[in-house]
């Protein structure tokens, strides 16, 4: 059973499924409504992954090492940031889907700092959703809010960076 | 949404005329990633269910809706960091916030951590950024949300008036 060791999520997926399929048989109200959820959640992914993977496999085919390590490598120096996070501008869902990016851009030879850079902007500076948030809570909160996160994003990713590649960390596969 | 698919269907429609054998790599090569991972978002996916059952939006609403601002900040972090809600869901529960009072310093927590810290991501990313770094870029970014939310508060006169 090695899969259970090297997937140790399935054993658990497998348990929740079991308690969905018994709420809905016995009217269990929570578990009915966290199988609705669960069923709304999964409708998304299934609409944001697969497209995601197709093109980190096409970047990953067609995309030279040379051309990131250029533009988003450790000689890139800040302009690596300021590309990483025009990079992530386009991410679409969410956080969890710069996590593969990320491994994708490791291997092309991006820099550490770089990708912390690229994984925090995935999150806050994405293009659509702030324009969304700016409709809801006015165009100065969003400004305020993209001012102070990214320089902090900046500098911290630099530093967490540097810690890390002088420990010869890797970025896994997943 | 649909227009990650049709940026991808135009990029392997561009690449499968350019070079077939490559296009059929990269398809490999995102079939096998995808497989490989799909038991992590599978787990993220059971705490997502979880989390919005016993946390609903309901709850939310309540607790940040009266509370003083060091005890708002600090409670719209935890729900921020808690959950997952996509935009069209957590913005126009800010916007009802806003209207209830809240100030901008607690909703700029909730936003910014509900965005940059992930409880219920947390099994994707340390598959791929490994559990002790995972956890340190949740807590350097639940730190920079702070700031952010401090910020946020003496920019539109919350705090420090």
């Amino acid at each position: 059973m090695r899969w259970m060791k090297t997937h140790r999520e399935i054993p658990i997926i497998f348990g929740y499924a079991v308690f969905l399929i018994y709420s809905f048989a016995m009217g269990f109200d929570p578990g009915k409504r966290m199988g609705e959820e669960l069923l709304y959640f999964t409708l998304e992914m299934a609409k944001i992954l697969p497209p995601a993977f197709i093109l980190i496999g096409l970047f990953e085919v067609w995309v030279k090492k040379e051309t990131i390590e250029k533009y988003l490598g450790s000689g890139a120096g800040l302009r690596g940031h300021i590309g990483a996070i025009l990079l992530a501008g386009t991410t679409v869902g969410g956080i969890y889907i710069a996590f593969p990016v990320a491994h994708s851009l490791y291997k092309k030879g991006a820099d550490i700092g770089v990708i912390f850079t690229y994984i925090a902007a995935s999150a806050i500076c994405r293009v659509p959703m702030t324009i969304f948030e700016a409709s809801f809570l006015g165009i100065k909160f969003s400004l305020i809010r993209l001012g102070v996160s990214i320089p902090l994003v900046i500098f911290t990713s630099i530093i967490l960076g540097r810690y890390l590649s002088a420990r010869g960390y890797k970025i896994e596969e997943g | 949404m649909y227009y990650l698919w049709a940026v991808m269907i135009l990029s392997l429609l561009i690449s499968l005329v350019a070079d077939p054998k490559r296009t059929a790599r990269a398809i490999r090569i995102a079939v096998k990633k995808f497989i490989k991972i799909l038991p992590a978002f599978g787990a993220m996916l059971v705490l997502v269910s979880i989390v919005l059952v016993l946390v609903p939006d309901k709850v939310i609403l309540t607790y940040l809706g009266k509370k003083n601002m060091a005890e708002g900040v600090a409670l719209a972090s935890f729900f921020g960091s808690i959950t997952l809600m996509p935009g069209f869901i957590a913005y126009p529960l800010c916007g009802i916030l806003l209207k209830r009072g809240v100030s901008y310093t607690v909703l700029s927590a909730f936003t910014t951590t509900l965005m940059m810290v992930g409880f219920v991501t947390f099994p994707v990313e340390k598959r791929y950024l490994g559990t002790r770094v995972a956890i340190l870029r949740n807590l350097i970014s639940l730190g920079i949300a702070l700031v952010v939310a401090i910020v946020t508060g003496i920019c539109f006169g919350e705090i420090l008036r």
